[in-house]
């Protein structure tokens, strides 16, 4: 078991520059999940402390010993592939002792390795077969079975299930999750996947342009957005975002105007550094309106197109200025297009942004 | 019977080529490029197969003019009170009726025969009155008496032959894999320069290096000795380029899996890309071996004992050799073309591929 | 574990053994050298073979044009300047063979000049021709391309004994004649035909590899463009003209330099056929190179690198000048 250090991590390939410099510190046990925008350098970083690439600069510490020397194979992590890498002309059994066979292990080791391995995902009765001749499913277990017999400090994976349709993919999540439970060891972990992040991780990463923008625990980053980005990448609908300026601050709430709408009563503390009349980005989660349907001092939506999914309904409207505005009521709605209804920000359920694009923390 | 089955198999032709797919009947030009690949067939298959037929063909029978179509031996007899058997004849006789005859010799027009029925009386007969009796005959002791004849050489020719080929390939797509390995799946410097180098000797004839070539040989003492043939051959251009070409498709992550899996650099050639470029590996082998087999101006040169001949030079030279010995010369050549001819007919795919992928040899 | 399998194992511990000797020796130089040295340990064997069998001896040819004697070994010849291309260039009338000290060489010049053009022109026409056959949707189109190629893998020494066979006096071709009541000829005696017979041997030998790689051209065009002209009511004549050949000119391309380069060189089969004969009538360059560097005594390894220098540049210039006008073509 391992914890993980980058200290002030750089890499450039040739003059482009895709990670400028990240820190960042994972405990042992932890299982920590990359996010950000397509591009941003979350691969290059997996790469990176994985040993398959070289850092231009920065330290990579793995329980305290540096590592940027050491080549990938004996840095104690392994890495389960988006694309799985299963050595096609290798049987099931082959590519999980394939690594073992290159470090001399005897040969009643490697069997039971591979035979607890097999067990543990359920791959026994596949293990003569070919990766050809295995499904989606059965060929992320294997990946991940290669990884586990090689018994690494820290399992490294790259967006492992964007392969897999829906429904195998929540039941692979599922089961990852249960493997760091029953294992315990640190995983680094990258998808594109908001629910995937959200439900598996210990702590988040989210990246852009490969800085950290935020490093917490899911619902700490789904609460507290330090920042704009954050709050837009977080979180699925997308949270409202309406720009405007304080005209009020008070102990127990401000205020908040926006062009051709009636004030916006924020009931709730807001940061001493915020000033009356500043510019500020108000952002509102599509689930922390309250709502009414009728005039009762709220913003009037005037109600689109509605999507009904049963247990949860989705209101796309617009705000008088064109502004579009997505709400959410649980249950079926029964509101239609062409309806009005009239929306307040709840106490501290909103956030606001400065022009900088930071929060300003309101608890 | 025969009428029977012919009009049978007419039909079903007729059927089988019209059967095309889409559209139903033969436009015109469906005749015409019928006809024209009809006679591609003859053009390019017949010579072959008329050298193979003759191959089976007596001396005698390939002596005669205009040939036979099919291989004949005449009949003979023994008769009593001559040693050798005798040419039997089918003869005119004056009255009309058709006897069977055998021949002691020919006078000019003439030709003294007898009835091996009752062999004391001599019968003068005029040849255009005889024909010889002739029947079907495989002539299986021209490939016999090929070997005999030869003292067993034909066997060390064969060995050279195969021991240049089999070798030569072998090493030829270790080192052609080898390279092509290291030129698509590592990024260094100088492996631009390398690549062009060795692009660009297919910019180089092998005739117009012929003399340097045959000196650096003998600089390496390897004149008159396969070996002599078997290095200046081994890395093809066209071999790195294919391989190169086909491992670019396999993805640098199972690298990746591999090293992560520690092994070493040899393993993952040996161990993951060899067997994953086996298709492309089985492309360069048949050219290696079709163009080693075939090889002759390097052999011609550097081979320069009879000892190290390879059979194209002996079949080259057997010309001179035996004079007009053309049974065991077509016995010969048939033979060479033989095991390509095999080759060729489980191969037709992968060659046909290798080159249109290419359009190099 | 079945038998096939078994035997699959089998071949694979066999090829593993030569991986066994050089894997302990391979992971030793990759301990030493390092990772980031390894792409070369895996090139040195073919760069290697390339430079001493293909790269050096570009140079040794030019010292041995520059040189005399008839001494194998550079280090014992003796610089001479330019006087064996003075030699092959000497002619008091260039257009007549005749009056040159070195007659050979100008003729098997003319005759490469003569048979190139007319080889690779028959050739492609012909192929072409049979690659636009074998595209169409015919019955049989396996088995007849595999007829069309096959000569390609016959040996040329293969090829020119067959054909010696067809064309000797009693041979095949003068008893179709003769049965057919016209008249005998032996082929190979008389200049003329020798000459027509070698055009026609090679293209036979050759043709059905660029059959093969015009086909790949053709059928990589895709048939939509074909239905298209269909409804725009072009016959087949026009939908060639204007379709395939305008689509297929980069293969055409590949194949009329390929050819060109092949046709060039032509030896083996000719030196069979016909040793160069009737007198010098078929003697093309290549040969003449081999005879006087390696069949005439003394052996004048000097000229003999002069000529190929000389083949070699004109090849050069040629394709230079085949890309360009290519290039310059594409570019409208
Ligand atoms: N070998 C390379 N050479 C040059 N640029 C590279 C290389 N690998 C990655 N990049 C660049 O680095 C940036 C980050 O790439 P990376 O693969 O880490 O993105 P990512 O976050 O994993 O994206 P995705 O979510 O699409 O997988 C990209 O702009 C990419 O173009
Ligand atoms: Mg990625």
């Amino acid at each position: 078991m391992a914890n993980l250090v980058l200290d002030n991590v750089k890499k450039s390939f040739g003059a482009v520059e895709v990670i400028p410099g990240v820190d960042l510190d994972i405990k042992d046990g932890e299982f920590v999940v990359f996010v950000g925008p397509s591009g941003c350098g979350k691969s290059t970083l997996l790469r990176l402390i994985a040993g398959l690439e070289d850092v231009s600069d920065g330290d990579i510490r793995i329980d305290d010993d540096s590592v940027v020397n050491v080549p990938a194979a004996d840095r104690g992590v392994a890495m389960v592939f988006q694309s799985y890498a299963l050595y096609p002309h290798m049987t099931v059994r082959e590519n999980l002792s394939f690594g073992l066979e290159n470090i001399r292990m005897a040969k009643p080791e490697i069997e039971r390795r591979v035979g607890d391995a097999a067990r543990l995902l359920q791959i026994e009765q596949l293990l003569e077969r070919r990766p050809k001749q295995l499904s989606g499913g059965q060929r992320q277990r294997v990946a991940i079975g290669r990884a586990i017999t090689r018994d690494p400090k820290i399992f490294l994976f790259d967006e492992p299930l964007s392969n897999l349709d829906a429904e195998l993919r929540v039941l692979m999540r599922v089961e990852i999750t249960r493997l760091h439970e029953r294992l315990g060891n640190t995983m680094i972990y990258v998808t594109h996947d908001q629910i995937e992040a959200m439900t598996m991780a210990d702590k988040i990463v989210v990246l852009r342009g490969g800085i950290i923008e935020q490093y917490g625990a899911p619902l700490d980053l789904y609460n507290n957005p330090h920042n704009l980005f954050v709050a837009g990448f977080i979180g699925s609908p997308r949270m409202n975002f309406v720009e405007g300026k304080l005209t009020e601050i008070a102990e127990t709430g401000s205020t908040f105007e926006a062009p051709g709408l009636p004030p916006m009563q924020l009931p709730g503390k807001i940061a001493s550094t915020a000033k009356v009349g500043e510019a500020v980005t108000l952002g509102i989660r599509p689930e922390d309106f309250s709502v009414a349907r009728e005039e009762t001092g709220g913003w009037p939506v005037s109600i689109g197109v509605t999507e009904q999914y049963g247990a949860n309904s989705y209101l796309h409207g617009t705000l008088p200025g064109d502004i579009p505005v997505l709400i959410h009521e649980a249950g079926q709605s029964t509101a239609r297009r062409g309806d009005t209804l009239y929306v307040k920000a709840r106490e501290n359920h909103w956030h606001l942004f400065g022009a900088d694009g930071l929060a300003l923390a309101h608890r | 019977m025969t009428d029977l089955s012919m009009a049978k198999s007419g039909t079903s032709i007729r059927g089988f080529i019209s059967r095309r797919r889409g559209r139903k009947g033969l436009h015109w030009t469906d005749w015409l490029t019928y006809a024209y690949l009809v006679f591609g067939l003859l053009v390019m298959f017949v010579p072959v197969l008329w050298v193979v037929v003759s191959s089976f063909k007596t001396p005698a029978n390939l002596a005669e003019f205009p040939p036979t179509l099919v291989p004949f031996s005449s009949e003979t007899i023994m008769v009593e009170g001559y040693d050798e058997p005798l040419p039997l004849f089918d003869v005119v006789t004056e009255d009309g009726d058709t006897v069977q005859l055998a021949q002691l010799r020919r006078v000019g027009i003439q030709a003294q025969m007898v009835d091996p029925a009752n062999p004391d009386e001599r019968i003068v007969v005029p040849i255009e009155n005889a024909t010889p009796v002739r029947k079907f005959y495989l002539a299986f002791e021209n490939y016999s008496n090929l070997l005999s004849d030869t003292g067993g050489n034909i066997w060390r020719y064969v060995y050279n032959s195969l021991f240049i080929t089999v070798v030569a390939t072998l090493i030829t797509l270790v080192m052609n894999a080898m390279a092509a390995f290291a030129l698509s799946k590592y990024r260094f410097r100088g492996s631009n320069v390398a690549l062009v180098s060795i692009l660009a000797t297919l910019m180089i004839p092998a005739t117009v290096v012929l003399v340097p070539t045959y000196m650096i040989v003998a600089q390496l003492g390897l004149v008159a000795n396969l070996w002599g043939v078997i290095l200046p051959t081994v890395a093809t251009p066209t071999g790195v380029f294919l391989l190169r070409q086909y491992m670019l498709t396999i993805p640098d992550e199972l690298i990746e899996a591999a090293r992560m899996d520690h092994a070493s650099e040899w393993r993952i050639f040996w161990r993951i890309i060899l067997p994953l470029s086996s298709p492309a590996l089985a492309v360069v082998a048949i050219f290696s071996i079709l163009s080693r087999w075939n090889d002759f101006l390097l052999p011609l040169v550097v081979l320069t004992e009879r000892q190290s001949y390879t059979l194209q030079l002996a079949l080259a030279s057997f010309q001179t050799e035996y004079g007009i010995r053309y049974e065991l010369l077509l016995a010969m050549t048939t033979l060479t073309a033989l095991p390509l001819a095999c080759a060729f007919i489980f191969l037709q795919r992968y060659i046909t591929s290798g080159i249109a992928s290419t359009g190099i040899k | 574990m079945s038998a096939k399998s078994q035997v699959a194992h089998a071949a694979g511990q066999v090829a593993m053994f030569p991986a066994r000797a050089v894997e302990p020796l391979m992971s030793g130089l990759q301990r030493v050298l390092g990772i980031k040295r390894m792409p070369w340990v895996f090139l040195i064997p073919n760069l290697t073979a390339v430079v001493l069998f293909a790269l050096l001896p570009v140079f040794i040819n030019v010292f041995y044009s520059v040189s005399g004697s008839d001494r194998l070994f550079p280090w014992d010849r003796p610089f001479i300047g330019g006087a064996n291309y003075q030699t092959l260039f000497d002619c008091t009338n260039y257009l007549d063979p005749a009056t040159c000290s070195r007659d050979l060489f100008w003729r098997a010049l003319g005759n490469t000049m003569v048979f190139v053009p007319v080889q690779v022109t028959v050739m492609i026409t012909i192929a072409l021709l049979t690659a636009v056959c074998l595209n169409r949707e015919i019955r049989g189109r396996g088995f007849f391309r595999g007829i069309f190629f096959f000569p390609v893998m016959l040996s040329p020494v293969v090829v020119a004994l067959t054909w010696q066979w067809i064309l000797q006096r009693n041979g095949a071709l003068n008893g179709l004649l003769s049965a057919t009541g016209l008249p005998t000829l032996n082929w190979l005696v008389f200049p003329n035909t020798a000459f027509f017979w070698s055009v026609f041997v090679t293209v036979w030998a050759h043709m059905g590899f660029y059959t093969i790689i015009l086909l790949a051209g053709l059928q990589s065009i895709p048939r939509d463009v074909y239905e298209a002209a269909r409804m725009d009511s072009a016959t087949p004549w026009r939908s060639f003209t204007r379709i395939t050949l305008p689509l297929l000119k980069p293969v055409l391309l590949v194949v009329f330099i390929l050819a060109v380069i092949r046709s060039v060189q032509t030896f083996d089969e000719l030196y069979v056929l016909t040793g160069g004969g009737p007198g010098s009538a078929t003697m093309l360059m290549v040969q003449y190179i081999y005879e006087v560097g390696f069949a005439a005594q003394p052996r004048n390894f000097g000229l003999a690198a002069a000529a190929s220098l000389l083949l070699g540049l004109a090849l050069l210039v040629f394709t230079a000048i085949q890309m360009r006008i290519s290039r310059g073509g594409n570019n409208d």
